[in-house]
């Protein structure tokens, strides 16, 4: 097994606990803290991949930026102790869980087929994931996409602003 | 060499585990985090196959896809204080006035 593998195993396996465990905790906080540690381990696969521009943008974005955001709300709710959103065991959580496991199936059914004579081997290209290739083809061929994702940003600065503003009449 | 099949496995569970909470789960702001985490799973896709075959192109539109879940969750949690200060809670089964 090479070091790429052993990663990718270690990575993936934090990753797939660290969902599990978002999505069963009770308390946001400690969801917050475990989504931070699957952005870690997915930057990781990232890594494993040869992309580190978007590993790296992981981190600072998601990591960093977002999940600042997510707890900040949490403090500011103070939602620590809701006694309200105390759900148990309901019948609608084991049907969910029940399709998800069968889409899930289903999935990797059609993942497992082969792919008959077209198989898709990795190029080695080990140099498309760097800042400079990145860059090169975002200020090219996707100059005009950038720029309308600038306008997007304002958009949605001024939208949540004006929706946390707080007389708003 | 990891295959492709394991990475696009990965992606497909975390896409699952993010869908089952985003159904199961009645607090408003696990219910985002559980939309990142589906968005995260697709940009593992499109990482993986944009490694794979060599094109750029996929790694690009992550950088787009992170850009949209960065304004989502600005104005979603907005929308989140908006409501906490009209109904004090973030219980999606008490805000239903909109539910005919």
């Amino acid at each position: 097994m090479t070091l790429e593998e052993i990663l990718f195993y270690i990575f993936a396996f934090g990753g797939i606990a660290s969902a599990l465990l978002v999505v069963t905790r009770r308390n946001p906080i400690i969801a917050a803290i475990y989504i931070i540690i699957n952005f870690f381990c997915l930057a990781g696969i990232y890594l494993t991949l040869h992309a580190q521009f978007i590993a790296v943008v992981q981190i600072l974005v998601y990591a960093g930026a977002i999940m600042v955001l997510f707890v900040f709300v949490i403090m500011l709710l103070n939602l620590g102790d809701e006694r309200s959103l105390r759900d148990g065991f309901s019948w609608k959580k084991v049907v969910a869980g029940g399709f998800g496991l069968g889409v899930l199936m289903e999935l990797i059914y059609i993942f497992m087929i082969p792919s008959g004579t077209q198989t898709i081997e990795m190029t080695r290209a080990t140099d498309i994931g760097t800042v400079e290739a990145i860059g090169r083809v975002l200020f090219t061929q996707f100059l005009f996409p950038f720029e309308v994702t600038s306008l997007l940003l304002t958009a949605a600065i001024v939208g949540a602003i004006v929706l946390a503003k707080k007389n708003l009449d | 060499m990891v295959p492709l099949q394991l990475y696009l496995i990965l992606s497909a569970m975390m896409f699952i585990i993010g869908a089952v909470g985003v159904v199961t789960r009645r607090n408003a702001i696990i219910v985002f985090m559980s939309i990142e985490l589906m968005l995260n799973s697709v940009n593992l896709t499109f990482v993986a196959f944009s490694a794979f075959l060599g094109d750029a192109t996929g790694q690009v539109f992550v950088f787009f896809v992170m850009t949209v879940a960065a304004a989502e969750a600005a104005v979603g949690l907005a929308i989140v204080i908006a409501l906490f200060r009209r109904k004090q809670t973030v219980n999606l089964d008490e805000i239903n006035i909109m539910k005919w």
